[in-house]
């Protein structure tokens, strides 16, 4: 891999663990009244790191006795998907608590735009650095 | 693209809400019908939300998968001189309760609320992403 990968590869992954936390919230938000729905949620540090260090998704991998045996994880999820912790349970079993859900999809958000920001300014750090 | 999929979730829970909506509406329009086109007294109505996965994606949407009728019984009212009253001089009418229509349309409304907001910021931060590096 060479610089120009690396260079933005860290907010690459953590772009990627955004978006993906993003649709999460936008779950819990649409099954907000919904019986039995349990919020999701993901933790974000483990993942980043997780994704940078190359290890995967950072669940628990079924052991196996041949390359061809399926791992047990889902290839398609950048991160571990876990449960929130129940502030307020409510009778039909539902876990979404609206301000919690609210408050965590704008903080995400906006760490989504700085995510942005900051990969913008290293493009353009790389350009300065190409045209001289 | 996952951000996508965000419009999928809000939109089935804003297609979801507006059918819960939908059925305050038609309770709240009946909360006085004495009699149905069965000759029944109207019975409150009440939409049963589920989580729907959507294909592959991690999210998962809403959608209504019944429309239960309310079993309880109807009021019943002392009006002997109407032409649907029984033999004691009762008329049964619905079962809707007014109170809990309102706090249902307002519950669904502010759901419906949050899910645009939520489909405004994933559509803000997509535009955000293609004009990356500019």
């Amino acid at each position: 891999m060479n610089g120009l990968d690396q260079l933005i590869q860290f907010h690459q992954h953590a772009l990627n663990l955004r978006a993906f936390r993003q649709q999460l919230l936008a779950s819990n938000v649409a099954n907000a009244d919904t019986p039995g729905y349990k919020a999701r949620d993901i933790d974000f540090a483990a993942a980043l790191r997780d994704a940078a260090e190359g290890r995967g998704t950072g669940g628990l991998a079924l052991g196996s006795s041949d390359a061809r045996h399926l791992n047990g994880t889902r290839a398609d999820e950048p991160a571990a998907v876990l449960y929130r912790g129940v502030q307020q349970p409510s009778i039909d079993g539902n876990t979404v608590d609206m301000d919690v859900e609210r408050s965590r999809f704008a903080e995400n958000a906006v760490h989504y735009e700085a995510n942005l920001a900051f990969i913008t300014a290293q493009i353009k750090l790389m350009q300065a650095a190409l045209q001289g | 693209m996952s951000l996508l999929n965000i419009f999928d979730i809000a939109g089935s829970a804003m297609t979801a809400q507006s059918q819960r909506l939908n059925v305050v509406s038609s309770n709240l329009a009946n909360a006085d019908s004495i009699t149905s086109s069965d000759g029944q007294p109207y019975r409150a109505r009440q939409v049963v939300f589920q989580e729907q996965a959507l294909g592959g994606a991690t999210g998962s949407g809403v959608s209504v998968i019944r429309v239960i009728e309310d079993p309880s019984p109807g009021r019943r009212v002392y009006d002997p001189k109407n032409a649907l009253a029984d033999g004691e001089g009762y008329v049964t009418q619905t079962n809707v309760n007014v109170v809990d229509e309102m706090v249902n349309m307002i519950s669904a409304a502010r759901a419906y609320q949050n899910n645009v907001d939520i489909m405004n910021t994933a559509k803000t931060l997509m535009l955000k992403t293609l004009t990356l590096g500019q």
